[in-house]
């Protein structure tokens, strides 16, 4: 194992928190909040970790696979660590587990929070929150690999451990030039939505926040109603927004070469679906309760897409729903974004290899001795992504239920425990009952807010490199 | 630049790695997926599964935007077809690689009518470089430069040599020499000398000097300079006929030994005066009785790298022959070294050595180009030969009064048909072409040499 130049890798990145820090440092300058010791404060703390962990220069910078992983893992957890610091300096937070947790479900773009009431907080930490909503969407990783040349070729392994998706592949050949126009997509779409909130008379600072929470698909507020109380062409800039940014970001670049064929692959095609079966299902069931059909439809697709999504956005309390909707709400819930986007969930990509699978081993039952390959936008997909697709899954229930039965102590409703764990693993944000969308996270104990700060990471890195921190075989050298 | 290598054999592992190295953008494509896989997560290169001579796959690695295409499958034909699909698809150079000597002959036609802007031939480059240390065997490693004019010759310093102790400038002094000590290597370090640097027993020294200069040094030092006379070629593929007709021209007595029948026939039948051998060139019987420690040269020619390695070892206990081996896999070098083999061959590096030269000149369009490129050290020291055109920031001054940057000599300067060894007070012109030995910084032009 590659000690010091994890270290160095790890040092960079906090220089970079530093750097990103000066977000919130601004916005608590221009609207002269005495918070802005704070950040100050923070920076500095990142500088000086920084500097320490640039003590012994690495000898070799090669990363293998292992490192790789490695590194993903604990830059996240080292991110969060010290992305924490303002909310315990400001005392926005009752204490530093609240703090991390807040972190947490920033950087990973959950958005579940543990304010109670998120208007009393000054604006620099909301700021604070939403940038790290954008920061995490796409990764941290990969945005210091877009700008520094950290190390030569092994950084394919850094962006596979990082990015969401069964199988990862670049646009160019470069790694570099790849996460500089993921960057620049990203960047775009960001800017586009923020004009097109302003046009729709919001402040500069709602717009901001709001664009920031969008695009990272992360969704903490800087309203206790979250999107509620904002005109009807906003949530629907929102919603069209939240579905953008979980569409797989290389369909983006393809369609801009012009090879649209590719870029609307099948896993677009069946998101599309599911987004407008779900929409169409909940306007059904909700329709009654709603004063024209009009509105039923626009908010079944605000929360469809917030969900699906996993922004985890509001305009209408859904834990008041009828259970059908609430059910569908829930399996948006697992099924999650594209893969390749800034949304979290298990990933569509993921489902379809699933359900083909499901359909491979049926026909096997009829004629034993067919040989069948899955296949995926007329290719076939690699065993070994059938493979670790099967695994993941796996992997993903078992964690699900050690999550749950560690909640369980918490003594909360059925729904409350389950829907908690599958918000935070899922990096969704809301749940049902408790932790419904008007709710917060705040009553949870200790223990289980550390569980579900690692649910949220592990979901967000995608269960591996967190499970792998945790194996012993990894920091022996073998 | 962006490249495309078709094939992620060895040869294209090696290429994708070095002109990566470079700051090309390399896609590279293959029918294996587990090659690409292995490739594109050990370099930062796209890798594209599928067969590389359709357009639809051509397409998917971006031929639209390559600027060369390289195919190093294992099939001539299929090399060709990539390369001709290439220029109907795209604007890009290509270069394919032919082993197939009736394809090889043909190289003119191909690269005048078919559009191809190199054909490279591994064989032919092996046992041309085979052939040139046979002529010369006490160098364990000949390049020219300048179609010949200008040699870098490697040799070994054995513990006895008189050379041992003295350094560079006192060796200059003592024998009248017009030559340059280049680089040394010794253990795993590479240097490269200057005057001061003080010779030990079994480094490996290369020189730079005009064939009849590095004779006479050779003479001096008391090395033996006489050309082979005799030679044994265990393995008789595709460089062994190339080699064949080469000696043959050299005037050497060849003896080739090879396991299957009807080889050994085509050789036979091909040149009446090569003895061929039908047999197991492993079985020590068979060597002995051939008369392996009486010959002049051996050389080990088999598939087998293994084989190669042990069958060399054998002919150096049991005579005093020049041995040449031929090495396929290029990532054991290091190892290899340790083994005192005399002359490796590696075809592999040389096909590389050469795209990328090709690939490097492309490249540069403006300035001076790179002429001949060659690595003198694997992946530390390399020799480049570059034309000095006009208005160079290099030409009209002594070179005494030029700041070069670190690791960098200029180790000869052709001016017609002069041969100089450049001193501080000799001058670069315009028209010249200047030999430069670098450590590995891949340059361009000529004037990335100065600071």
């Amino acid at each position: 194992m590659n000690y010091r130049m994890i270290k160095y890798t790890l040092g960079w990145l906090l220089l970079f928190e530093a750097g990103f820090f000066l977000v919130p440092l601004l916005t608590a300058a221009v609207y002269g909040e005495s918070e802005i010791w704070c950040f100050a404060v923070s920076m500095l703390i990142c500088i000086a970790a920084a500097g320490l962990l640039f003590i012994g220069r690495p000898r070799s910078r090669v990363l293998y696979a292992r490192e790789g992983f490695v590194i993903v893992a604990l830059s996240w957890i080292f991110l969060s660590i010290f992305g924490a610091i303002p909310f315990v300096l400001s005392g926005v937070t009752p204490s530093y587990v609240d703090a991390l947790f807040e972190t947490v479900s920033g950087f990973t773009t959950t958005g579940a929070s543990i304010l109670p009431r998120v208007e009393d907080a000054p604006r620099c930490i909301l700021m604070w929150r939403s940038f790290t909503h954008w920061v995490g969407g796409m990764g941290v990783l990969v945005f210091i690999m877009a700008i520094l040349p950290l190390s030569g070729g092994q950084n394919m392994h850094i962006m596979k451990a990082e990015s969401p998706g069964p199988s990862v592949s670049k646009l160019v050949p470069r790694v570099r030039t790849t996460a500089l126009i993921l960057y620049v997509i990203y960047f775009a779409l960001t800017v586009l939505q923020f004009v097109l909130l302003l046009l729709g008379g919001m402040s500069v600072f709602d717009a901001l926040n709001t664009s920031f929470s969008t695009a990272g698909t992360g969704g903490f507020g800087f309203r206790n109603d979250s999107m509620a109380s904002f005109s009807s062409y906003i949530q629907i800039v929102v919603t069209v927004f939240m579905l953008l940014f979980s569409l797989n970001f290389s369909s983006y670049y393809l369609a801009f070469k012009g090879r649209f064929k590719d870029a609307f692959n099948s896993e677009i095609r069946v998101f599309i679906a599911i987004v407008a079966v779900s929409t169409a299902a909940i306007t059904l069931n909700i329709r009654d309760s709603f004063a024209t059909v009009g509105e039923a439809i626009k908010h079944a697709a605000f929360s469809v897409a917030s969900i699906i999504s996993t922004t985890g956005f509001m305009t209408v309390d859904f834990d008041l729903w009828p259970q059908f909707s609430k059910m569908v709400i829930l399996m948006v819930m697992f099924i999650g974004a594209c893969a390749g986007s800034t949304g979290g969930g298990i990933k569509v990509s993921r489902i379809i290899i699933l359900f083909k699978g499901i359909g491979r081993e049926i026909k096997t039952l009829l004629h034993p001795h067919r040989v069948r390959k899955i296949t995926m936008d007329a290719r076939p997909v690699d065993r070994e992504v059938v493979r670790s697709v099967n695994s993941y899954i796996m992997v993903y229930v078992l964690v699900f239920f050690a999550s749950m039965v560690i909640v369980s102590f918490d003594n909360h409703s059925f729904t409350t425990g389950f829907t908690a764990v599958s918000a935070t693993i899922n990096n969704v944000g809301p749940g049902l009952d408790m932790v419904g969308p008007t709710q917060n996270f705040s009553f949870f104990s200790i223990p289980s807010k550390l569980v579900l700060i690692f649910d949220m990471l592990a979901g967000r890195l995608e269960l591996f490199p967190m499970l792998l921190l945790f194996t012993p075989s990894t920091w022996r050298n073998k | 630049m962006n490249i495309i290598i078709v094939g992620c054999g060895r040869v294209g592992q090696t290429l994708a790695a070095q002109l990566n190295e470079e700051g090309n953008n390399i896609t590279v494509i293959d029918t294996v997926a587990e090659s690409v896989k292995d490739l594109s997560a050990r370099y930062d290169v796209m890798g594209v599964v599928g067969n590389g001579a359709t357009h639809t796959i051509q397409q998917e690695a971006g031929i639209d935007s390559a600027d060369l295409l390289i195919a190093v499958t294992g099939s001539d034909e299929l090399n060709l077809l990539c390369c001709l699909i290439a220029k109907k698809a795209g604007n890009c150079q290509t270069i394919a690689r032919i082993k197939n000597p009736i394809y090889s002959a043909e190289a003119p036609y191909l690269k005048d009518e078919l559009g191809l802007a190199m054909v490279i031939n591994p064989e032919y480059e092996t046992a041309q470089e085979i052939a040139r240390v046979l002529r010369f065997p006490s160098a364990i490693k000949i390049e020219t430069f300048a179609k010949g004019r200008v040699e870098l010759l490697k040799f070994r310093l054995p513990e006895s040599s008189r050379l041992v102790g003295m350094s560079v400038k006192e060796v200059i002094m003592k024998l009248h020499c017009d030559i340059l000590v280049c680089t040394v290597e010794r253990d795993d370090e590479a240097y490269i000398a200057n005057g001061d640097f003080v010779f030990e027993g079994k480094d490996i020294i290369s020189i730079i000097a005009s064939p009849k200069n590095a004779a006479d040094f050779f003479r001096k030092i008391d090395y033996k300079t006489q050309s082979v006379k005799s030679a044994m070629i265990v393995g008789a593929g595709e460089t062994t006929h190339y080699l064949c007709n080469l000696m043959q021209k050299d005037g050497i007595d060849i003896k080739v030994i090879e396991k299957k029948l009807d080889v050994c026939e085509e050789i036979a039948d091909k040149w009446k005066n090569v003895a061929v051998i039908h047999g197991d060139g492993s079985d020590k019987e068979i060597l002995l009785e051939e008369g392996i420690g009486r010959v002049g040269a051996f050389v080990a020619l088999t598939g087998l790298d293994e084989e190669n390695i042990l069958l060399s070892l054998y002919a150096k206990s049991v005579g005093d022959a020049k041995l040449i081996t031929k090495i396929n896999r290029v990532d054991y070098d290091d190892v290899i070294r340790h083994l005192d083999l005399d002359s490796t061959v590696y075809p592999k590096s040389i096909t590389s050595d050469i795209i990328v030269r090709y690939a490097r000149a492309m490249k540069n369009t403006v300035g001076s180009n790179v002429e001949t490129l060659y690595n003198v050290i694997k992946g530390k020291v390399e020799a480049s030969e570059f034309i000095v055109r006009e208005n160079s920031p290099i030409t009209e001054k002594p070179l005494s009064e030029l700041t070069f940057k670190e690791n960098v000599l200029i180790a000869a300067i052709l001016r017609g048909k002069t041969v100089i060894i450049p001193r501080g007070h000799d001058v670069i012109k315009p028209g010249d072409a200047v030999v430069i030995v670098s450590g590995v910084m891949a340059l361009h032009d000529i004037c990335d040499v100065l600071r």
